[in-house]
């Protein structure tokens, strides 16, 4: 009896593991195959060409405006966000733990990470850009710097939540070892709590930047959607993912390879930032 | 999300079109532009409510019409743009049109104490192209001398996802400025010199309203129905023409060919607004595919000859599409006509 539940579960088990496999290589699959007809025209020239020309006769497409985009918004939003996330998971795991302020400040922290993208649009778009129009921004307040800002506030649960329990985690004695010989809570933070949680820290960012990259809605409608590599941050400009979800309903041949493409490149990128990321961990852990 | 909307479209008329033919009448489906979908929900509500023939139509897009078309998963596709003779070719039977109204594309604008722009080709030319950047431009003067222009910038909004709202505006722009023609072209989404991209004709109304400085192109559907304020266009016979649906059938008038695929931007006559266009249904010539049942075929044209009926083109004022006029009808139902089954005219 007990065997045979036994290999029950591990049948389930196997089955599930091997369905999430087989979705993500169909996934892979799919973006390869889709990707091709755009790669035999540009070749590798699709990733660092910066034309995206989708008028019928001179078609001719490359990502480098999206991959820049998306990198700039990322990396600023990442930015952005770090002094204000990790000061918030030192408050909670740290300074303030287990009392009553940091309960309700965890929770609207959790808050923010269940407002939907598009909400956050919305309030980029009517309460974040004009207040920056005021202040002098350019194009109207649209470009990368408001995405970023708004990418920025989004991510902040997500850096904030994993360091903040890895924080809380620090095992006492040590910390305490550390006060016995006449540390200052700073000094604890600084040579005892932040180096023994830096591996769960670093990991909560790498979420954090993950989610940054593949953001799509609130992004589409701050950013201006303009087809060039941004000249700087207060440029307008695209990201990847925008760009598929404006322009997939239309496209068509190449267009549609193209956008395909771009997908299979997002993809990838964030395949090679989780990679470093594992790879810190690692390193940090040993 | 459009990729999911698409996907649910597909899926949803591969198995409407799979389940019929079983002797009861037929149910029809449809994908395809978005431009026409307030007309086509409100006609085909009625048609059911007539005939008890249900009628589903998925606003997808153009693209997603003319691919749902291809891969014969609907009963019919519609389209803002008609093929072009190299997608006939690709696709793999004879595909037909037919033209059920005429929309057309305003410019909207947001200048404070201005409410009555007149636009020239000249400056229509040289603000889309990112040459003239203010507002106080002496050329916007001159065609506007009874308005005070403030000291702004000019900021362009134009469609960021592929639109046949962009098509027929490209395509004007190509017929008055051989400038644009050569920089930037005709079709569907393009590589625009200035300005910013907003998805979808709410998105574009949205930025607009909330961005002083700010001109555009927005659909006529959406714009009548938002009574959004809108420019006076200059016509090909030189006069400035606000958008209405009497100027916008106007364009109609005059030669249509018999396939009906053709622009009516910039039409010759002299009251008509010039950015206006047919919205179409394609659909196959020879009805006798993918084991389609005749009943399946004959709901299909008889729907579509209603649908260009006085009864229903009656209709398309009431959601701010203009008619079409008695030239287009006679034509459409010509084209019906050819359409067949097995060889066999369908419509008597």
């Amino acid at each position: 009896m007990m065997a045979n539940s036994d290999k029950i579960t591990k049948i389930v088990l196997s089955l599930a593991a091997f369905l999430i496999m087989a979705v993500a290589g169909g996934m892979i699959y799919s973006l390869v195959e889709g990707s091709i007809p755009s790669f035999r025209v540009f070749g590798l020239n699709f990733i660092f060409s910066d034309q995206w020309d989708p008028t019928e006769s001179k078609e001719n497409y490359g990502a480098l405006p999206f991959i820049a985009g998306t990198l700039m918004t990322s990396v600023a939003a990442l930015i952005i966000s770090l002094p204000l996330s990790f000061s918030t998971s030192l408050f909670l795991g740290e300074y303030f733990r287990g009392t009553r302020v940091a309960r309700i400040l965890s929770l609207l922290v959790d808050l923010l990470a269940g407002i939907p993208s598009i909400v956050y649009g919305l309030w980029g778009f009517y309460v974040l850009r004009p207040l920056l129009t005021d202040m002098g921004l350019p194009n109207q307040g649209y470009g990368v710097l408001t995405a970023s800002l708004i990418l920025a506030i989004m991510i902040i649960p997500y850096a904030t939540s994993l360091s903040n329990e890895i924080i809380a985690m620090v095992p006492n004695d040590l910390k305490e070892a550390a006060y016995s010989l006449g540390a200052t809570r700073l000094e604890v933070i600084q040579t005892v709590t932040v180096p023994s949680a830096r591996s769960g820290i670093i990991a909560g960012y790498i979420l954090a930047f993950g989610r940054a990259l593949g953001e799509t809605m609130a992004v589409t409608m701050l950013i201006g959607n303009s087809n060039v590599v941004p000249s700087g941050f207060f440029s307008t400009g695209n990201t990847m993912a925008s760009v598929i979800a404006n322009q997939f309903g239309e496209a068509e041949g190449l267009k549609l390879s193209s956008l395909i493409a771009i997908g299979l490149l997002l993809f990838l990128i964030t395949g090679i930032v989780n990679g470093i990321g594992k790879l810190i961990i690692k390193k940090m852990t040993s | 999300m459009m990729a999911f909307i698409l996907l649910a479209g597909c899926q949803n008329s591969g198995k409407k079109t799979g389940s019929s033919g079983q002797g009861d009448s037929p149910k029809l489906t449809a994908a395809g532009a978005t431009f026409p979908l307030p007309f086509y929900n409100m006609v085909f509500k009625n048609y059911t409510n007539e005939t008890s023939i249900q009628v589903t139509y998925g606003g997808v897009g153009s693209g997603g019409g003319i691919r749902s078309l291809k891969d014969q998963v609907v009963d019919f596709g519609a389209t803002d743009a008609f093929l072009t003779d190299d997608q006939q070719k690709e696709m793999p039977a004879e595909v037909v049109h037919i033209p059920t109204c005429i929309g057309a594309v305003v410019i909207a604008y947001n200048l404070e104490g201005v409410n009555d722009l007149k636009l020239s080709d000249t400056l229509l030319e040289k603000i889309f192209l990112g040459e003239v950047t203010k507002w106080n431009d002496p050329l916007i003067k001159q065609v506007n001398p009874e308005i005070k222009l403030p000291d702004q910038a000019i900021t362009v909004v134009y469609r960021s996802d592929g639109s046949g709202t962009t098509h027929i505006f490209s395509d004007f722009m190509s017929k008055i400025s051989e400038k644009w023609a050569n920089q930037v072209g005709t079709g569907k989404s393009l590589k625009w010199p200035v300005g910013m991209g907003a998805k979808g004709n709410p998105g574009v109304a949205g930025t607009i309203s909330q961005t002083p400085g700010t001109i555009g192109y927005i659909g006529s559907e959406f714009a009548f129905a938002q009574k959004i304020q809108t420019a006076r266009v200059q016509n090909s016979a030189g006069e400035y023409i606000l958008p209405d649906l009497a100027s916008i059938s106007a364009a109609a008038k005059g030669s249509i060919p018999d396939d009906t695929r053709v622009m009516l931007t910039n039409s010759a006559d002299s009251v008509s607004y010039p950015i206006s266009g047919f919205t179409w249904i394609i659909l196959y010539k020879e009805q006798a595919y993918k084991n389609r049942t005749k009943e399946q075929a004959l709901g299909t044209v008889n729907l579509l000859d209603w649908l260009v009926s006085e009864k229903a083109q009656g209709e398309a004022a009431k959601v701010h599409y203009a008619p079409l006029p008695a030239d287009a009808v006679i034509k459409a139902k010509a084209v019906l006509k050819g359409i067949t089954y097995n060889g066999e005219p369908l419509l008597k």
